[in-house]
């Protein structure tokens, strides 16, 4: 039925901001095909314009609904937004079932808005890596923010809103535990903090005790122009989220300058070690193949030790 | 408290069936083996080879008792079906009010005694008809209503007092309710005389059905609000149909549709009694609906036990004296989910058994649904073979004769009591998980739904559920062709033409002071949303008015799909 | 490692029976398929222009309310407008044979009606995935 386009010729149709090629060549991106590499190299070559955002926190702490909310706010004020929401695959099946669209709703006839949902697939680091590349692709085609909203649960989600250029924690009232960021271990990774639901009553108490956590914890974070915000917001009344908006551009300013250096510093190192242990791993499989089974054989007969004969199988593919 | 049997006859009863498994039941097994390793009822409860004297051992005699008495497990009335047979209630409506009209008349000309009225997809869910959203669903599954002109039409030239309607519907149910008053005062009827029930139940929608139209609080208020309401001004009309059919057919087993029924019931319970009026003022007219599945005595089982554990609620729970507010009545319709395409014309005897179930189990009224239900909405031809299956029933088979003629049965009482504990303990798992409202925005209910729903799924497909002609007994015949009930498109326009007429007749400046007047009413709680919807509508309002007034001020309801 | 499949399960119109659409979306998840799921009441644009973004192999649309013969014309309308080639199209629900013939003809690859077991439903839709080959 359908016709393979080339990568490449992908690329001017996504400068023109075409839905239909701006979602084939995040597809080939999150599944690392090994074609598009060269059209993903021009894209990220071009990228940086955009503000990548992202937000974690626990399950049911509304963060879909959040986004959703400012989304709109960003929108009316002339921004193009992305989304790139993340769920979790199910560890049983690799499946998954992908519901966070479903909040945002509002969004899905806006022409300056694009979601895209992704599962994690339980491969360790890919899917910081597939979310990079597509925050690349909505950066050239036109989207002045780019938001990614991960689950604060598990090293891989943490790594995707530490790669963004400003780290939003979510916390919930009546979640259970008072302050999520902290079970999740995402406390120290905020550059601001939120406190969602306010237009709870019990919401209260939650930004109270984020804000006491965060004085205690004032002593490890380092000195920096920048002081982490605790912002109590309702996605259900709009309270909070101009300033929260106004947070963020904040915080993006800063990012910009040469305070952010660092940052993009550390950003850069992540990609290039996950990209390279990515294909350090394809290069393993690729040319160690027959050779694994041949030493498994020798070593199950006790012809040699595991040690070595890893470090000669490592050795065949770095040499 | 009796008991059945006394322990020593118990105890001997008991070993008697031990010697019977070991003598004549093991001999019998080394010959042939039985089909299965263990046998259940379709809603999962294990059952035994044969049930004796033992086995009710425990069960009160009083919580059996007699029919018409507390706990009415036997049966709400001491003379059920010898005085009166239940309610032949089909549910009808497509098109406008004028193609409805002409069903219900030929429906009571066939000898039907209530009617049901099916509302199409944007009446249920508040729009107009000529809103975007209705485009293409415009009198399709069942009447359009816009206006308390189609109300009028659509109830023309039909005794209200003498046949009684029900009208199916949820989240907007307050608003036909409303037409309903505007057109039972227009006739002339005394409103504390006039009977009928409407469907008003919108904690199953939250669980189940999925019509819903604001968030759950200001849609619960609403349900109070019929409810206190008619407790004042139609003393004789059910406020509400407590329903576990919808629960049911989302997959639900059943004793999860009976459980949670009555979580919704107590939890409606709980809200009016909140505004101070007292249980026996309303109790006596709220209503149930339940479905009819096709695990026979389970059925019947799940019918008795709700009785008696609607009565022991009502009694121990909320303090009624008056044993009418004890007597749970319920109307039954047979499982639209068990039909199926293929061999539709097995249909007619599937839900010949499930009627059939649902007589022996005491409803007070019952839908039979028609073979042609797994393709669209029911032909003439089939809505008239569904009906003559309950007159066949009642006219022909005699079970009419004795008040529930399963009372001592071994089996029935057994499962009966069986089903009372679990539903009490369903009741309070969710109490001390914070009850329905909570439960229902954390999904709970939803996956013990979709649990139950993909386990019947997997056992269907792996023929652990026989279903005739999809899974067992399929034959490469093919079946003869069907003629479904054609949609009409022109209906849409002929309903917006109506629905623009009154819009244009109508005094409008009134009109806008009256949704102001709304309004205020809904943002106080304390006050009812009946009065002014009345005059609303008696004033020319669309439903629309309403819904997308209301919505301005509660929003609209989005829920967080469990799997 | 080849990419799951990913699909988009919609619900159009108004009726909200979701028993069988949350039964193919527990089926596929279990399957290794990747499912977004839009929730219920969706509008022909809305799922069009999200399986335009989502950039899914597979479009399912369950209805129940009998509205295919409007709904299906719309979405294919749109799909084209978008330039969108290689969708494959899925219907699921209640319908009469007629209208299942119709939206073939339109287009739809498969009408999978109630009771399709659970296997079958998973074979036929990796079917028409290798079919359409590579994208
Ligand atoms: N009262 C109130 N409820 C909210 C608000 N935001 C979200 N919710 C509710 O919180 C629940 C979870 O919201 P989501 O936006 O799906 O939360 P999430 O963090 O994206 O959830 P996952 O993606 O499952 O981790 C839903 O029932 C929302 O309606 C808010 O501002 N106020
Ligand atoms: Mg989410």
């Amino acid at each position: 039925m359908g016709e393979y386009v080339p990568s490449q010729d992908l690329l001017p149709r996504i400068d023109r901001g075409e839905t239909v090629a701006i979602g084939r060549l995040i597809t080939r991106a999150e599944g690392d095909v090994p074609e598009a590499r060269d059209a993903l190299a021009n894209v990220y070559k071009r990228s940086g314009k955009a503000h990548v955002i992202g937000i974690t926190g626990v399950p049911g702490s509304g963060k879909s609904t959040l986004v959703a909310a400012m989304t709109a706010k960003l929108v009316a004020s002339g921004k193009r937004v992305g989304v790139i929401a993340v769920d979790p695959s199910s560890p049983y099946s690799g499946g998954s079932i992908l519901g966070d669209r479903i909040r945002m709703t509002e969004l899905a006839n806006n022409p300056n808005v694009y979601i895209r949902s992704m599962a994690t697939h339980g491969e360790m680091g890919g899917v910081a890596r597939s979310t990079l590349a597509t925050a690349d692709i909505l950066d050239v085609a036109g989207f002045d923010v780019i938001i990614i909203e991960t689950v604060g649960v598990g090293q891989d989600e943490v790594e995707i809103v530490k790669a963004s250029h400003t780290t939003v924690v979510v916390s919930a009232p009546g979640l259970g535990d008072d302050i999520q960021a902290i079970k999740a271990g995402v406390l120290e990774i905020a550059d601001m903090h939120l406190v969602s639901k306010c237009d709870r009553p019990d919401a209260n108490k939650t930004l109270t005790d984020l804000k006491q956590m965060l004085t205690l914890n004032a002593a490890k974070i380092a000195q920096s122009a920048w002081r982490t915000p605790v912002i109590g917001v309702s996605s259900l009344t709009g309270m909070g989220l101009d300033e929260f908006i106004a947070a963020l551009e904040g915080h993006r300013k800063i990012s910009v300058s040469s305070e952010g250096d660092k940052r993009r510093l550390e950003i850069a190192a992540f990609r290039l070690e996950k990209t390279a242990k990515r294909m350090l791993l394809e290069e393993f499989d690729k040319a160690t193949g027959s050779a694994r089974a041949e030493l498994a054989h020798r070593l199950s007969r006790k012809e040699g030790d595991p040690y070595s004969f890893a470090l000669d199988l490592v050795r065949s593919v770095t040499q | 408290m009796t008991k059945a049997l006394d322990k020593a006859t118990a105890d001997a009863l008991r070993a008697q069936e031990k010697a019977w498994e070991a003598n004549e039941v093991a001999g019998f097994l080394k010959k042939a083996g039985e089909t299965k390793p263990a046998f259940f009822t379709l809603g999962d409860f294990p059952v035994k080879r044969t049930y004796t004297a033992a086995d009710i051992a425990d069960t009160p005699l009083e919580d059996i008792g007699l029919p018409g008495q507390y706990p009415f497990t036997r049966g709400p009335y001491p003379t059920m079906y010898r005085s009166r047979n239940w309610t032949m209630r089909q549910i009808a409506g497509f098109g406008t009010a004028e193609d409805t009209n002409k069903r219900f008349k030929f429906l009571i000309a066939q000898g039907q005694t209530g009617i049901s009225t099916d509302f199409d997809m944007p009446t249920l869910m508040g729009y107009d008809s000529d809103h975007p959203m209705s485009e293409g669903e415009v009198g399709r599954e069942g009447v359009a209503i816009d206006t308390f002109a189609d109300m009028e039409m659509m109830l023309e030239g039909i005794d209200l007092e003498k046949i009684s309607v029900s009208l199916t519907i949820n989240p907007s149910a307050w608003i036909l309710l409303a037409m309903y008053i505007c057109l039972a005062e227009k006739r002339g009827y005394d409103l504390n005389k006039i009977s009928g029930t409407v469907q008003a139940d919108i904690l199953k929608e939250f669980m189940a059905q999925k019509e819903f139209i604001f968030p759950i609080e200001p849609s619960v208020r609403i349900v109070r609000d019929i409810i206190t309401y008619s407790a004042k001004n139609l003393k004789r009309y059910n406020p509400i149909n407590i329903s576990g059919y919808h629960i049911s057919e989302a997959g639900s087993s059943p004793l999860q549709e009976a459980a949670f029924t009555m979580c919704n019931l107590i939890t409606y319970v709980d809200e009016v009694l909140k505004t101070g009026i007292k249980v026996d003022e309303f109790a006596p007219r709220l209503a149930f609906f339940f479905v009819c599945q096709a695990d026979f005595f389970e059925e019947i089982a799940k019918f008795r036990a709700l009785r008696r554990v609607y009565a022991k609620i009502m009694k121990e729970r909320f303090g009624a004296t008056n044993p009418e507010s004890m007597r749970l009545r319920f109307h039954c319709q047979t499982a639209a989910a068990s039909l199926t395409k293929p061999q539709y014309m097995n249909n007619v005897m599937r839900t010949s058994n499930q009627a059939l179930a649902a007589v022996l189990g005491g409803c007070q009224s019952l839908h039979t649904n028609g073979y042609d239900e797994a393709f669209a909405i029911p032909t003439e031809d089939a809505m008239r073979m569904a009906l003559r299956t309950q007159q066949v029933i009642a006219d022909e088979t005699n079970v009419t004769q004795v008040v529930d003629p399963l009372g001592g049965s071994y089996y029935v009482e057994s499962l009966t009591t069986e089903y009372e504990k679990r539903i009490f303990e369903i009741i309070d798992e969710v109490e001390k998980n914070g009850g329905v409202i909570k439960l229902i925005n954390d999904g709970w209910f939803q996956r013990h739904i979709a649990d139950f729903a993909y386990e019947t799924a997997l056992r269907k497909e792996s023929g652990e559920k026989p279903c005739i002609g999809v899974n067992k007994y399929v034959d490469g015949t093919p079946d003869p062709k069907i003629h479904t009930h054609p949609y009409d498109y022109s209906t849409a326009e002929r309903q917006i033409s109506r629905t623009n007429e009154v819009r244009k007749n109508r005094d409008n400046k009134k009109h806008e002071e009256l949704l102001k007047q709304l309004l205020v009413v809904a943002k106080d709680p304390n006050q009812n949303i009946m009065p002014v919807s009345i005059e609303l509508i008696r004033n020319g309002a669309t439903m629309g008015d309403l819904v997308e007034t209301l919505k301005t001020i509660w929003g609209s309801y989005r829920e967080s799909p469990v799997f | 490692m080849s990419q799951p499949i990913r699909v988009l399960l919609a619900k159009v119109g108004l009726d909200g029976h979701d028993r069988g659409v949350k039964i193919v979306a527990r089926t596929l998840r279990d399957a290794g398929m990747d499912v977004i799921y839009t929730g219920l009441h969706r509008t022909p644009d809305e799922v069009v222009n999200a399986a335009v973004q989502e950039d899914v192999d597979i479009l399912g649309v369950s209805l129940l309310s009998g509205v295919q013969l409007t709904v299906f014309p719309k979405i294919f309308k749109l799909l084209e407008e978008k330039g969108s080639k290689d969708l494959i199209i899925v219907a699921g629900g209640v319908m009469p044979d007629e209208d299942a013939e119709a939206i073939k003809k339109m287009g739809v690859a498969e009408v999978l009606l109630q009771d399709t077991p659970p296997a079958q439903l998973v074979a036929n839709l990796k079917r028409l995935v290798s079919e359409r080959g590579p994208r």
